[in-house]
């Protein structure tokens, strides 16, 4: 379970995903997705705070973050793509390369970790054919992490699949759970 | 200024006085104690990240980070106790854990604080027995290249371009230990004063293309000097290797150029190092020039000018000294010069500093001294007028401009082409080769010292005239370049009361000059 | 505890009344229980006066350092000139912590409800509630109950039909624990990275957008509407210890222990009695081992020093530890102690904004050797280096992650030495077996 100490902690290996296999960048704030961020912009005194939730709805539109979506929400916000991508960078809930249709995380942080999480970790990758944290499974549905700390630790072990929140999972559940899921 | 508060405190045992909102950095560095730090600068708003200047101050629960920490009456600060030793070694051994140690193959060796804080005050031995972290060197466009496992992550880079630069295009990605600095794909280093980032680096982890491998720090020689490339005139350290300049480097000063210089000025130094100067003095003999001695063309040169009509087509990259000098040898001709020009290029953050339209360091003093800035060089050339060529490179000019003049002396590092039927020409060191004033654009005069040694039998510009003033029968005694700038200011009432000792390294305006003049733009201090 | 449990007899469930009550979510369900009517009470007091009834209640920040609430409103000057803003921390990402998020999914108009009240106390028209952003559900349902009490006219410009204006908005996290720090909070809601900042300035003189700022955490804020409808005294007397701990704390129980779940008691309630009764104690067979009680950067106990512990703040801090977040996590005699470390430390390194280098490279380092010592290649002399690193990592950063990353790790090895040094001396973690049951 432990990634590769060289590079860093953490470096998940993204390089099976075809970064140029997406389509030519359509821009996401047109019509009512502009009128949304128009909203939003109206809660807060500066331009720059409605930058996490923009990226947020480049995501929600996108199901990921592209460097295209960057440029876009960086021109709206006046600052600059670089500016844009450290950010970016420095939350883990932005997806920087496209994903599984599924979206998995498991969590496996300390509390969770006793309770057995790193075994529905490993049933998560058996049973998605995913292989390995991180990659996506070769028919493109499920992508599964370990993620730190959902915040639900007494409901061991906390599951997220995109937006929804699964309590009390256990390495049995999990073949029903995926069947659930196609 | 007047109603600042002072505040008294006890550094390492010294009693300082200083203005209240100093921090305890800067305290201590006019007590002449320099608290070892890597994120702070003076020209750059405060992070507080890298903890290394962490002290004691008594009573304090904690240490405090004196880049940040703001003096107050009565206190007590220790920088060298075991308590901020042992912190700032603690630091110094987490910054090396997945360092290259790569020291012999680093441009920033000799010039590199983390290796002389390491040697002055960090472990002698690594406790780290874990792989390091590594990352791909990248180049980040302009002049500079990245090179991650030597980062330390102070963000100096990052700050300079978000805040003094106003060019947001560096950012810290990821974070952790996976943190590193980071750009965003095809937006490079471009802005006109981003090479700055590599001086601002505290170690090799920004290194300009340009000087990449070109020489060891402890080989270079330093001479100060002002950057002779645009009229802003900021004050650069010349730096030399075997006699060859080799790189450029800004030199605080809090009144022309803070710490900064542009890259345009920077990276355009090779002219000085120029290989086709003319080294002897000679003198025009059957349609040819021919080599003598410096009496023989001095007195030539004399004989020539003398109870002529004069006209002097000078380089505005000359001294005040030799622009003076000329006037004296003109006896009332007429001088002019021109000046290339480019885009001008400010640095945002910084009031008033900006890489100039006009590109030649003593436009002003030129104007000063009566030379006729023009377009049309030859102009003013009247038929059968003496054309002293000084510096001016001719470019452009064609022969029949020329012509005009009864009898053409050059006075140049380099001969022009069209200049060949000089009778006498007389080879006067460069910018680099020689020492001076010049003024800048708010009439700042500045010196700048001999970098180099000049090339055969060349000699100082200030030096060559000053003789052919005393062969021309005028007065002229100079053994010194501050005796030429003493003759100046005796007689121009502009440039009065000023001399070499009054204007020192930092310089002084001229007495019209402007009373405001640029400003540093977070604090001042040395860097 | 309510959800999925009926509260134990021994709790007194103020805030977590309504755990499982799936009506309480609704405005309608709400102003049934009694929801507003605090809201309307404050906005018919003066702020001052609000912020004197929670001073006098003794009520402290439920976020983890306990700051007297009503002292940290009272540093919010009225009559600046400048806006004022209220922030709640619903970054809630304390490893061992879900208390905020069952308030947040069960009463999320009590959360409405308090940050109103808060930001009218602090001179706010502005709050925000930052919710991280793994909190889908809690998301989910503040964001339905901010626009209920927008169509009811209790949030808006003229909230309440008083006049004043009070927004409410939720803003969500994008996965970044430092963020629960005030500051770094401050940060990632102005757009930036999640970089603690250096104090001071200190919030309440320049927080977001550079104005003064308010930042208290969900349960802090939901604790003020009760405060308001049943007066000072009535809080100040629900302390069973030591008075400077007032009120009902929830706690939130994970690990190992039969009854997982969010519990509320009474500040200062024996914790012996909490984890055997309340909890259920270990799960069959197994005894506990030790217990981090306020989340994952609080020092370890041991179970003789939980077991002697009354849980308010004064209580944990002189059995060896801190009260926190009141996340407990309970570990038991089946769990290598070197691993449960080796895996907080990892997500401290996982979390280091990467600001100061101790945090940066000392999270990293320790995590290397934890992991070392676990999969058995650790030396004697590791132990040394981890607690000198520790050392360096405590006291000497912006924020407190570097410090909370040391604390397990220093704890730990003070009070589980033996186990490190078994796994040094190659004798591999045998866990106790458990009895069939």
């Amino acid at each position: 379970m432990t990634p590769d100490l060289v590079g860093g902690l953490e470096s998940p290996d993204y390089a099976s995903h075809d970064r140029a296999a997406h389509e030519p960048y359509a821009p996401v704030f047109v019509g009512d997705v502009k009128r949304e961020l128009d909203e939003l912009l109206t809660r807060y005194p500066t331009r720059m705070a409605v930058l996490l939730p923009a990226l947020w709805i480049v995501q929600r539109e996108r199901g990921w973050v592209s460097e295209e979506g960057m440029v876009e929400v960086a021109d709206l916000l006046e600052l600059t793509p670089a500016y844009v991508k450290g950010v970016v960078t420095f939350y883990t809930m932005y997806h920087q390369h496209p994903v599984g249709k599924y979206f998995i995380q498991v969590c496996t942080t300390s509390p969770c970790g006793i309770c057995g999480a790193e075994d529905v970790v490993k049933a998560f990758l058996r049973h998605t054919n995913a292989g390995e944290l991180g990659l996506t499974s070769p028919d493109g549905r499920f992508t599964v992490i370990e993620v730190e700390c959902l915040g639900a630790c007494g409901f061991a072990t906390p599951v997220m699949v995109n937006e929804e929140f699964i309590e009390s999972v256990t390495p049995e559940k999990v073949p029903d759970l995926l069947a659930r899921l196609a | 200024m007047a109603d600042t508060k002072m505040v008294s405190l006890t550094i390492e045992g010294r009693t300082v006085s200083v203005p209240d909102g100093t921090t305890i950095l800067e305290a201590a560095k006019t007590a002449g104690i320099l608290i070892p730090h890597y994120c702070y600068h003076p020209g750059l708003p405060v992070a507080g990240v890298c903890r290394m200047c962490l002290v004691e101050v008594e009573k304090a629960p904690k240490l405090a980070p004196s880049c940040a920490t703001t003096v107050a009456e009565g206190q007590v600060v220790h920088v060298h106790s075991d308590k901020s030793l042992d912190a700032r070694k603690g630091v110094l051994e987490m910054l090396l854990i997945n360092h290259p140690l790569d020291c012999p193959i680093c441009d920033q060796s000799g010039e590199c604080e983390l290796q002389d804080y390491t040697y002055q005050e960090g472990r002698e031995d690594s406790r780290y027995r874990e792989p390091k972290r590594f990352n791909p060197a990248e180049d980040f466009g302009g002049d500079v290249i990245y090179v991650p496992n030597r980062c330390i992550l102070c963000t100096r880079c990052v700050r300079f371009m978000d805040d003094v630069a106003h060019d947001p295009v560096l950012n810290v990605s990821e974070r952790g230990d996976r943190a590193l600095i980071g750009k965003f794909e095809g937006k490079d280093l471009t802005h006109p004063w981003a090479s700055n980032v590599v001086d601002l680096c505290p170690v090799g982890a920004l290194l300009s293309k340009d000087f990449l491998n070109k020489a060891r720090a402890w080989e270079l020689d330093r001479t100060a000097s002002i950057c002779p490339n645009c009229t802003q005139g900021c004050n650069v350290t010349m730096e030399t290797r075997e006699n060859q300049l080799v790189r450029m480097r800004p030199r605080p000063n809090e009144h022309v150029n803070a710490f900064f210089m542009c890259d345009w000025g920077r990276l355009n130094y090779r002219w000085m190092n120029e290989k086709n100067r003319v080294e002897q003095p000679m003198v025009g003999r059957a349609r040819a020039l021919a080599p003598t001695s410096w009496e023989i063309a001095i007195t030539a040169a004399a004989r020539a000018l003398n109870g002529k009509k004069v006209f002097v087509a000078a380089s505005p990259m000359l001294s005040n000294e030799a622009l003076f000098l000329l006037t004296q040898i003109m006896q009332g001709g007429v001088g002019a010069f021109r000046v290339t020009e480019g885009e001008e290029a400010p640095l945002a953050g910084v009031k008033d500093l900006a890489l100039r339209r006009e590109r030649a360091a003593n436009v002003y003093g030129a104007q000063a001294l009566g030379f006729n800035k023009t377009t049309d060089l030859l102009a003013g050339l009247k038929q059968g007028d003496v054309l002293v060529v000084a510096g001016e490179d001719l470019a452009g000019i064609e022969a029949a401009a020329i012509a005009r003049a009864s009898e053409v002396i050059v006075i140049s590092s380099i001969l022009p082409e069209v200049a060949s039927n000089a009778s006498v020409v007389l080879p006067i060191a460069n910018f680099s080769e020689e020492e001076g004033t010049v003024t800048n654009l708010r009439g700042r005069v500045q010196r700048f010292t001999q970098a180099r040694q000049a090339p055969g039998d060349t000699r100082p510009s200030w030096l060559v005239l000053g003789d052919l003033l005393g062969a021309m029968g005028k007065q002229s005694n100079f053994f010194l370049p501050s005796e030429v700038f003493a003759s100046l200011a005796a007689s121009n009432k502009t440039f009065a009361g000023l001399s070499y000792d009054s204007i020192g390294f930092k310089g002084l305006p001229l007495a019209n000059a402007p009373s405001t003049g640029p400003n540093a733009p977070i604090a001042v201090g040395a860097a | 505890m309510g959800y999925p449990n009926q509260p134990h007899q021994r709790e007194t469930p103020v805030l977590s009344r309504y755990f499982g009550d799936t009506e309480a979510r609704s405005l309608a369900g709400w102003k049934k229980r009694g929801g507003y009517k605090a809201l309307d009470k404050a906005l018919g007091m003066a702020p001052a006066d609000i912020v004197n009834v929670v001073k006098e209640s003794g009520l402290r920040g439920r976020g983890g350092a306990g700051f007297p609430t009503g002292m940290k409103w009272s540093f919010m000057k009225p009559g600046d000139g400048k806006p004022h803003y209220l922030c709640c921390n619903a970054d809630e990402s304390e490893p061992g912590t879900f208390k905020d998020r069952e308030l947040m999914r069960w009463t999320p108009h009590a959360l409405v409800e308090g940050c109103a009240i808060g930001a009218y106390a602090i001179g706010a028209e502005t709050a925000y509630v930052y919710i991280r952003g793994e909190f889908t559900e809690p998301l989910y349902w503040m964001e339905q109950a901010v626009k209920e009490a927008y169509g009811a006219g209790i949030l808006g410009k003229n909230a309440m039909g008083t006049g004043k204006r009070i927004d409410v908005h939720v803003h969500k996290g994008a996965g970044a624990y430092i963020c629960g720090e005030e500051t770094a909070l401050m940060e990632s809601l102005e757009g930036r990275r999640g970089n603690p900042r250096i104090k001071p300035p200190f919030p309440a003189v320049s927080g977001v957008f550079g104005m003064p700022t308010t930042i208290n955490n969900v349960e802090t804020l939901i604790a003020a509407a009760p405060i308001l409808m049943n007066g000072a005294d009535w809080y100040k007397k629900m302390s069973l210890s030591n008075p400077k701990s007032t009120g009902t704390k929830l706690f939130s129980v994970c690990g190992n222990v039969q009854r997982p779940g969010t519990y509320e008691v009474v500040m200062g309630f024996p914790f012996k009695e909490f984890l055997y009764d309340l909890c259920g104690g270990p799960p069959h067979g197994r005894k506990f081992k030790a217990v981090i009680p306020g989340g994952a950067s609080v020092p370890i106990q041991t179970v003789e020093e939980a077991e002697a512990t009354l849980m308010d703040y004064e209580g944990f801090v002189a059995q060896g530890s801190m009260l926190g977040s009141g996340g407990v996590i309970v570990i038991d005699d089946g769990q290598s102690m070197v691993s449960v470390i080796a895996r907080i430390a990892r997500f401290f390194a996982h979390e280091s904004c990467a600001q100061c280098t101790q945090c940066r490279e000392g999270t990293a380092w320790t995590t290397k050797i934890m992991e070392r010592i676990r999969d058995g290649q650790g030396t004697i002399e590791d132990l040394d280096t981890l607690l000198d690193i520790a050392e360096q990592m405590t006291g000497k950063t912006i924020c407190v992650l570097s410090d909370s990353c040391a604390v397990p790790v220093v704890s730990g090895i003070k009070k589980f030495r033996g186990e490190f040094e078994a796994l040094i001396q190659g004798r591999r973690f045998h866990p106790v077996i458990a009895a069939v049951a």
